[in-house]
């Protein structure tokens, strides 16, 4: 490619022959798109239509997949366990977005202002965001261990890990520890955004700084709100890493959720068949809201968010 | 005009500040003490003596090996995914055809795809090439999973360039390629380092698919190592801790030098 490197050719010169300019063409062919559509239907989109094929399959990891109908689907629908891990996904779900959104919008919030120490103090903020999830769950895994970690000196993280609630809530605190930081980042850039005649306004009508918030910020804001939700929704019914290696599904199967139970059931019992409905069941559901994330924020909202950066 | 200063927002974020900075500080503090000292000293104390040993532990235990993989991973899936997403970004913003409108939908839909629902027919499909066990392995699909995101953001970035720009170089009597090389380049230089980055920081971090596609030690990334010095670390938490730090520190560094790219591209790897 590093063939075109020539002089780009004089502004000014006398236009190309009409017969000439007619056969140029100056847009690019569909060809263009050919080499990411191939990557992304190879290793993206087939796999999705794989699984599906796969859920009817029994398949030991080995061999061939022998097709074996709705047996897979069947037992998927009278598992307890799988009721189980379906519960504790949502219960998570439910569980990370009440305690991320309202921490997000206010330190969002607070850290849009345009004072000196909160510039300082927020770019503090935003550290989680440089670890990977591998290096958050395992830093954590050694802080939250009965023996060494910091149970030691703080009781009520003695022994978290212990315990189902313990076990969950320590969950809830790392998946927050982690994304907060992003969500905050969203919401600082679109508090940034609110036109500021609006406060103004809001000021002149009397109105005291929870007023504002509550009238003028609050609804600004609707928008990073339903992207900001949409993304937590999404990550949270498919954390994998996180639980892998904070809890590793423990202690019993008490934090095992879908994907937790679909990684077991494949790459550790050898029942990929059956492990394949369970991806599907998670593909189904995170299509289905991607869609209504499509329908109804538009994704324009989610591009201006991520320019105003 | 605002005068009173807002102390209960002040509270909640000094609040969150140390929410923030003790694992933080306990990460760089054990990492810093022997094992003895750090069980003596109690989880929170400052370290009353600083030793490099865990460091030099760490080094020993085939970090070296495992950081090379991981920038070979890195700069493949970069150079991979510039290659391919720009030149699509460009015909879904520039082409006429039908592909590029029915292209441009096929990213959006798939930027909410689960890469976890996916390891399974993946396993396969890698097996199947024959690819098992590589880092070739590693890379194909982790490229897959971030062109939704990247083409989009390049697309909103073109999308801003002024067809007239397009029209003098065609003027000009350029083509598409060359359009593409000394136009479309150069104008999104930003967006391209943004995704860039975001590409980058993915593959750095990248956990799952090395998991399932990789086996051999000759093969493991950093964040896989992990796992493995956890292990490896059962006794020597410090050391435990060193291996996490140093994970992480390439990335600190890339924040110190290059803070704007690293942020957009950590708001586009926090939507994955």
């Amino acid at each position: 490619m590093a063939v075109l490197t020539e002089t780009p050719a004089p502004v000014l010169r006398a236009p190309a022959s009409p017969r000439r300019r007619t056969k140029r063409v100056n847009r690019p062919s569909a060809w263009y798109l050919l080499p990411a559509v191939a990557f992304f239907g190879v290793f993206a989109a087939f796999p999705l239509v794989l699984v599906l094929y796969l859920s009817f399959t029994d398949w030991s990891g080995i061999g061939t997949p022998g097709f074996i109908g709705v047996d897979n689907w069947i037992r998927l629908f009278q598992n307890s366990a799988i009721l189980d891990a379906t519960w504790t996904t949502l219960l998570l779900t439910v569980l990370c977005w009440a305690t991320q959104t309202p921490l997000s919008i206010l330190l969002g919030v607070w850290s849009a202002g345009e004072q000196r120490n909160r510039a300082v103090l927020s770019s503090l903020f935003f550290l989680p965001l440089l670890l990977s999830t591998a290096a958050i769950a395992l830093l954590y895994n050694r802080l939250f261990d009965p023996y060494v970690g910091i149970g030691r000196g703080i009781e009520m993280f003695r022994n978290i890990l212990g315990s189902t609630s313990g076990a969950l809530t320590a969950i809830v605190i790392v998946v927050g520890w982690q994304f907060i930081p992003f969500h905050t980042l969203l919401y600082q850039s679109a508090a940034r955004n609110i036109p500021k005649s609006l406060y103004d306004a809001a000021t002149v009508d009397g109105a005291g700084r929870w007023y504002s918030f509550w009238y003028v910020t609050l609804p600004q804001l609707k928008n990073t709100i339903v992207t900001s939700s949409t993304i937590m929704i999404v990550g949270s019914l498919t954390y994998f890493e996180t639980i892998f290696l904070l809890t590793n599904g423990g202690p019993a199967s008490s934090t095992r959720t879908l994907p937790l139970e679909m990684y077991f059931r494949s790459f550790k019992q050898f029942e990929f068949g059956f492990a394949s409905a369970i991806a599907s069941v998670l593909v189904i559901v995170a299509t289905a809201i991607s869609l209504v994330i499509v329908r109804f924020s538009g994704f324009a909202k989610m591009r201006s968010t991520l320019e105003g950066l | 005009v605002k005068t009173r200063p807002n102390y209960i927002a002040g509270a909640l974020s000094a609040m969150w500040l140390v929410i923030v900075g003790v694992p933080l500080y306990v990460m760089v503090s054990w990492a810093l003490q022997t094992r003895d000292s750090f069980l003596d000293r109690g989880p929170l104390a400052i370290p009353g003596s600083i030793t490099f040993g865990n460091f030099a532990e760490v080094m020993d235990s085939g970090f070296m090996r495992y950081l090379v993989n991981t920038l070979i991973v890195t700069v493949a899936c970069v150079a991979l995914t510039l290659v391919v997403a720009i030149p699509a970004a460009y015909a879904i913003v520039r082409s006429l055809s039908w592909a590029s409108g029915a292209t441009f939908r096929v990213f959006l839909v798939g930027l909410a795809i689960p890469a976890q629902a996916t390891i399974i027919p993946l396993y396969l499909i890698i097996n199947r090439m024959q690819l098992y066990d590589s880092l070739t392995a590693v890379i194909l699909p982790t490229v897959a999973f971030g062109l939704p995101l990247v083409v989009l953001v390049l697309v909103g970035a073109l999308r801003d360039v002024s067809s007239e720009l397009y029209d003098a170089m065609t003027v000009d009597g350029a083509g598409p390629f060359r359009i593409l090389w000394q136009l479309v380049i150069p104008v999104s230089r930003g967006a391209i380092a943004a995704v860039g980055t975001y590409t980058a920081l993915g593959a750095w971090n990248q956990f799952l698919f090395p998991l399932v596609l990789t086996q051999d030690p000759s093969m493991r990334v950093l964040s896989l190592s992990l796992t493995n010095y956890k292990q490896e670390f059962q006794i020597n938490v410090p050391g435990m801790m060193m291996a996490v730090l140093l994970t992480a520190l390439p990335v600190f560094v890339l924040y110190l030098v290059a803070r704007r790219w690293l942020i957009a591209g950590l708001a586009g790897m926090g939507s994955k």
